[in-house]
């Protein structure tokens, strides 16, 4: 009778869901499972340095192949390692399957060795998490969990599976039926919305004089871009977006304003401000974007477009909420007869030019990247001003070109998710902006790059200090500058040489040029980029104020 | 604020009951009391839980709970509901307080589960003003424990 492990259960059923790389570490409790990974073939495997840059790899995979990423370590502190990847995940919604191996199920709650409750500390962060208590549940858990993931609002999931279950077997055929059998439908986040909620949406709308869209990440999770496009170019009203949004609409978009809330540019908050309806798709309201919730957006009706009902109110009230499928949801209003006369209200946004760079700093570095970069590039960031800076001034071409971590703001983010941004897209160009704070947070992952041939091009933007924090301390806390200098870093050429990187300095702006050719070249490469850490992210508005706070610059 | 309450119908699998009390926890919502057996069909737990939440924070918790896998069904229960709740006290007696108590549980219906030569277990089920009111009357005896089930529901009529 052929047999088949739980462990090899685990891997035949990832090729099952059409999963094809995972990233992991290994370790006691899932030696099983690395044992059946040895000689199985159609799963690529990237071994990870950290766990926290596995589950950041299979973040930076899902977030721009839109499947979900797969990450897998042991139990314990292999687990716990993944913590801050799995919240970073949950706060963006991007769907992702992890899996952790557990202490034997005998072993279970007696503090044995490497034993952690991970589903105790990963419920807050996770849309669903299992503990796999037998065998048969195994095949069935994981496509569930798979699904899951990706499901309405995405998010992660947790499988947590014992070293016993992974060693036991079963009969081979009994494993091909629960396999090929199909999984109950899952029904949580159903469309609610009703007909006369599309009529509401359109008298709203016609009896607007100044009404503003602002799109948010679930119009790239809900895969409505070209319905969002349309519905602006129909009606020609003003369109802002989120953090997470960005991509949606480019420079070349008239009609666009770019990225709202704290670091937002000026026009675009303005148009939120001074907009009397706000139709906002596919966002949640994030503190970050609101300020002071008595100001926000203080003369408008809002509508919210929105797949979780749960957001609806929770953070800002809204006149007329439209629960479902935001892709459905638009498509109805396309529809209906719409006003389109908003040309003098979007007229009374100008953008402002992108002032001319004498300095190597942020901006003069993005402006050259915008002379480069093109839709075959795709661009991850860590986090701090380099991120702020960023998503200000770079032209972000298409969806899923930029890749953040947003709701959570997890430093050490951007190196891990490069990389699995890159093997996601091989046949993309992948850079990595971070701060010389954050990358040294997960540096050790630069190994991957040598050892799987992943030409990811790291920039840094060093300017000597947690930079973001800096800024914060000199705006808010009399220049007190605790604990924010990094007066001695690595040298990180040499660094990144240690890693089998090739990488150089660049220290003055005319040397900037030098981006094109390595940009062009097809090997990871390094480049430390020295600037001062005098410069600041504006515009500001400083945290729970409204846009009449806002602070513009030096 | 008033007390509100709602009915929760779960997946009957370990862990559920932490996975809602985190809900609570992570928000910072205060649980008064919440009562969990074997719902029907036997597949689902069965919980009524109540608490003193603005309706903010009553819709908040519905709306997320919902969201959670296992959760089946979710609602809050209006003021019509039929509530129940069932509380055991233990009181330290002598001849003259065994009788006057007696002659108090026989008024609010209540019954006597365990005699003993000084103490006597009652036990009353009722809704809250019952037991409020009770228990208000008993407190001038000496009581030894109270036992409080917490409030379990249903809606009148057809309907769920
Ligand atoms: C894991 C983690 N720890 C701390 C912070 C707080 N924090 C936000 S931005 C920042 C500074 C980042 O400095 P750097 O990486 O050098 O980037 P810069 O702001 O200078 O561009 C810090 C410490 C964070 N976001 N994440």
């Amino acid at each position: 009778m052929k047999e088949i492990t739980g462990a090899k259960i685990v891997l035949e059923t990832l090729k099952y869901l059409g999963v094809k790389d995972i990233f992991g570490y290994p370790g006691g409790a899932v030696i099983p499972i690395y044992d059946a990974l040895y000689d199985f073939e159609g799963l690529q495997h990237y071994m990870a340095r950290h766990e926290q840059g596995a589950v950041h790899s299979a973040d930076g995979y899902a977030r721009t192949k839109k499947v979900p990423g797969v990450c897998l370590a042991t139990s314990g502190p292999g687990a716990t390692n993944l913590v801050t990847g799995i919240m970073t995940a949950h706060m963006d919604s991007i769907p992702l399957l992890v899996i952790t191996g557990q202490v034997s199920t005998s072993f279970l709650g007696k503090d044995s060795f490497q034993e952690s409750d991970i589903i105790g500390i990963t419920s807050p962060i996770t849309k669903n998490n299992y503990l796999v208590r037998d065998i048969f549940q195994l095949p069935d858990i994981l496509k569930e969990a798979y699904i899951l993931s990706k499901h309405g609002r995405p998010g992660p999931v947790l499988v947590d599976i014992p070293k016993n279950i992974q060693e036991q077997k079963i009969d081979y055929d009994k494993f091909k039926n629960l396999l090929e059998k199909d999984i109950k439908k899952i029904n949580k986040f159903k469309s609610l919305y009703e007909e006369n909620e599309i009529l509401e949406f359109q008298k709203l709308f016609n009896s607007s004089k100044k009404p503003v869209l602002v799109v948010g990440g679930g119009v790239l999770n809900g895969d409505c871009v070209k319905e969002v496009r349309e519905f602006v170019e129909r009606t020609k009203i003003p369109v802002v977006s989120t953090l997470m949004g960005l991509g949606i609409f480019n420079k070349d978009d008239e009609k666009y304003f770019g990225m709202i809330g704290m670091h937002g540019l000026v026009e675009a908050n303005r148009a939120v401000d001074e907009c009397d309806l706000l139709i906002c798709v596919g966002m949640r309201f994030d503190d970050r974007i609101v300020g002071d919730k008595s100001k926000f957006s203080p003369n408008s009706k809002k509508i919210h477009i929105e797949i979780d009902r749960a957001e609806i109110n929770k953070n800002i009230l809204v006149d007329l909420p439209i629960v479902g499928d935001a892709k459905d949801i638009l498509k109805q209003t396309l529809e209906l007869d719409l006003k389109d006369d908003f040309e003098t209200w979007s007229e009374s946004f100008k953008r402002e030019d992108v002032t001319d760079e004498k300095d190597l700093n942020q901006i003069s570095t993005l402006n050259m990247l915008n002379e480069i970069l093109d839709e075959r590039y795709i661009v991850v960031t860590d986090v701090g001003q380099h991120q702020m800076f960023t998503a200000q001034h770079l032209d972000i071409k298409k969806p899923f070109q930029f890749c953040t971590s947003g709701g959570a703001g997890t430093m050490g983010y951007g190196l891990p998710a490069a990389i699995g941004a890159k093997v996601a897209n091989p046949d993309k160009k992948v850079i990595a902006i971070l701060g010389d704070g954050g990358f040294q947070m997960n540096q050790q992952e630069l190994i991957l790059l040598a050892q799987y041939n992943l030409p990811v091009k790291v920039l840094i933007f060093n300017n000597g200090a947690l930079g973001m924090v800096k800024q914060w301390q000199e705006l808010f806390n009399n220049k007190r500058y605790s604990s924010v200098i990094l007066d001695i870093n690595p040298d990180f050429v040499k660094l990144a040489n240690a890693h089998y990187v090739e990488g150089e300095k660049i220290e003055n702006i005319h040397n900037l040029k030098r981006l094109k050719d390595i940009l062009e070249d097809d090997n990871p490469y390094l480049v430390d980029i020295q600037m001062s850490y005098e410069h600041n992210v504006y515009p500001i508005i400083p945290a729970g104020k409204s846009f009449e706070h806002t602070i513009g610059g030096e | 604020m008033e007390a509100k309450r709602i009915l929760l119908v779960m997946k009957n699998k370990p862990g559920v009951l932490n996975k809602i009390s985190g809900l609570f926890q992570k928000r910072g919502i205060n649980i008064e009391n919440i009562t969990a057996g074997e719902g029907y069909p036997e597949e689902t737990v069965r919980m009524t839980i109540t608490g003193f939440w603005d309706d903010y924070t009553l819709n908040q918790v519905i709306v997320q709970a919902e969201k959670l896998f296992d959760v089946e069904f979710i609602k809050s229960f209006s003021k019509e509901s039929v509530l129940r709740e069932l509380v055991l006290v233990k009181v330290q007696v002598d001849s003259k307080s065994r009788q006057e108590l007696l002659q108090i549980l026989d008024i609010y219906r209540g019954s006597v589960v365990d005699v003993g030569l000084e103490s006597l277990i009652i036990e009353i089920t009722g809704d809250i003003g019952k037991i409020d009111g009770f228990l208000k009357l008993v407190k001038n005896f000496n009581i030894l424990e109270i036992a409080r089930t917490g409030v379990s529901a249903m809606t009148r009529g057809l309907g769920v």
